[in-house]
């Protein structure tokens, strides 16, 4: 025994153990109750501990959850493209086109310590029908009427989200640009491409790593968002997670909440794998 | 002349992003101070009586205490887990290594609903009920890709001849690990104790559903935020939050500089 925590292995195994069973068991566990819960039936306040497929056969006929579980998918969809698009070029200067890198990363990295919950409820502020957009933009007598089409939809959720996902698009990508070797973009102009040839054939597909794990990082918790969709979705714009949550609490039926929480799970895994295979065979294209 | 052209066009796109990423942030603040209760332009005049309100509700102050009980103890558990496992990554090659690095750095990636159901489900079925025990027993797990993380990059670089040294001079590995070890990394310890408790602080969704009837901060500005009446003091109570968590942060950025520079 002794032995063994003197080598590397036992070392290291015994100072991560902590951690990592923490981790393991906080996953492992909740998940398979999680499972159990989701072949059992909510009996008014008791749990009807048979086993059956009730609610996964509810989940599945049930429109509504189908609607938003696609809804879910297409508005985290949407967000993940919207945010790395945007946030492309940001990363491309500060890696590129500037010598205070430091400084702006500090500066895109700060508003996204200050509360989530906080920073939704700003946008809520500012997209109202008497918000702040509506008068700043009718006292500059720029339009008459406020306009409607701003909060409580689709596309409110996506600005807040790709405002709130910004900084975890811009660091990756930040990180794969500054990777690339600059000779090799030296070699790629001295091989006669034009910048444009240059970006789309030698420095975009070097980022390509960057840009999936950007997507991933905000692909993955955006699907199961509650607060954004909740605040600033109104009817049109509610996701999965404000169905979930009200399995959990008004509805008490956890059960089916637990059905739930697994094939979001499930679909976010599917999708984002999806994703992976598809990028890294265009990515290969390219090339 | 192509060239500078090129240069300014990013230019004022990144300072456009910048103003997008900082309107929602500066807004709170701005209308903070408005003395009016609709949250519209033109601004009414300057008034501090929302922020002198604050101090005078009892449901607010308790929960102002729970997140700070929420926020000590989740920053010291998941501190110091990450302490040992950043150690262990960056020092030893052991089998499992890249497992248990990306298993860590897991809670990063799962939604949030999930995380928080999943809890909610297990604690019932052991037995505990929602308190800020739970809520803490969550954040730690949320809080600690950020500790490992930081104390990771404390640990790199660090020079391990530093111990060696200590240990040939005679002392025990408890000792070398208290009087060279721990003094070195120290400023990457406090900025992963700030970190972690900033993470806390602000979050909503697993105290939510976690903490029954003891609610921390953001659950508070959550039950605050349906009360029209009740807005311009929860603008109030927002800007202080983005004030200490952006000042928190900059303080732990400044320790996690400290902490890399020294282990050079």
């Amino acid at each position: 025994m002794a032995r063994v925590l003197r080598s590397e292995t036992g070392k290291g195994l015994a100072l991560s153990a902590p951690a990592t069973l923490y981790v393991g068991l906080l996953v492992a566990v909740p998940l398979c109750i999680l499972v159990a819960y989701s072949f059992w039936t909510q009996t008014y306040v008791e749990i009807d501990r048979t086993l059956t497929w009730a609610n996964y056969q509810e989940a599945f006929t049930d429109p509504l959850v189908r609607h938003l579980m696609i809804r879910s998918v297409a508005i985290a969809g949407a967000v993940t493209l919207a945010t790395v698009c945007l946030a492309y070029p940001i990363a491309y200067f500060i890696a590129f086109r500037t010598q205070k890198k430091t400084l702006w990363l500090l500066l895109i990295t700060i508003p996204f310590w200050s509360s989530y919950l906080l920073r939704v409820f700003s946008w809520k502020l500012i997209l109202g029908f008497n918000g702040v957009l509506n008068s700043a933009l009718i006292s500059l007598g720029l339009i008459q009427e406020p306009l409607t089409f701003l909060l409580y939809n689709e596309f409110a959720v996506v600005l807040t989200l790709a405002h709130a996902w910004a900084p975890f698009a811009i660091l990756p990508i930040y990180v794969s640009l500054q990777k690339i070797d600059r000779s090799v973009l030296e070699a790629a102009t001295d091989l006669g491409c034009n910048k444009l040839e240059r970006f789309v054939r030698v420095t975009l597909p070097l980022t390509v790593p960057g840009v999936i794990a950007a997507c991933l990082i905000i692909f993955i918790p955006t699907v199961g968002d509650y607060v954004t969709p909740a605040l600033v979705g109104g009817s049109q714009g509610k996701m999965v997670a404000n169905l979930i949550q009200v399995q959990f609490g008004a509805a008490n039926n956890w059960p089916l909440g637990a059905t739930l929480s697994l094939l979001a799970m499930l679909s976010v895994g599917c999708v984002a794998i999806l994703f992976v295979v598809v990028v890294t065979a265009l990515g290969r294209r390219i090339r | 002349m192509t060239k500078a052209f090129r240069f300014s066009w990013l230019l004022v796109y990144a300072i456009a992003y910048l103003v997008f990423l900082y309107l929602p942030v500066l807004l709170l603040p701005l209308f903070s101070f408005n003395d009016g209760t609709i949250v519209a332009f033109p601004l009414k005049g300057f008034t501090l009586k929302w922020y002198a309100q604050l101090g005078q509700q009892d449901t607010l102050l308790q929960a102002m205490v729970n997140s700070l009980i929420v926020g000590s103890v989740t920053a010291l558990m998941a501190t110091s887990l990450g302490l040992f496992a950043a150690r262990a990554y960056v020092r030893y090659r052991f089998t499992g290594r890249e497992l248990s690095e990306g298993l860590v750095m897991l809670p990063l990636v799962i939604p949030g609903i999930i995380v928080a159901s999943s809890m909610l489900v297990l604690f019932i079925s052991i037995g505990l009920k929602p308190s800020l025990a739970t809520v803490i027993l969550g954040h730690v797990f949320v809080a600690l890709p950020f500790s490992v993380s930081i104390m990771k990059s404390a640990f790199d670089d660090f020079d391990q001849s530093l111990e060696e040294a200590a240990f040939d001079l005679g002392e025990s590995v408890v000792g070398t690990f208290r009087r060279v070890t721990l003094p070195i990394v120290a400023p990457g310890i406090v900025a992963s104790l700030l970190v972690t408790f900033t993470v806390s602080f602000d979050e909503f969704v697993l105290a939510f559903f976690l903490s029954g009837n003891s609610p921390t901060l953001p659950v508070y500005i959550w039950s605050q935020i349906r009360f029209p009446a009740k807005l311009p003091n929860t603008l109030a109570l927002g800007s202080l939050l983005l004030l200490s968590s952006v000042l928190l942060l900059l303080i732990a950025e400044y320790f996690r500089r400290r902490s890399i520079q020294s282990s050079d």
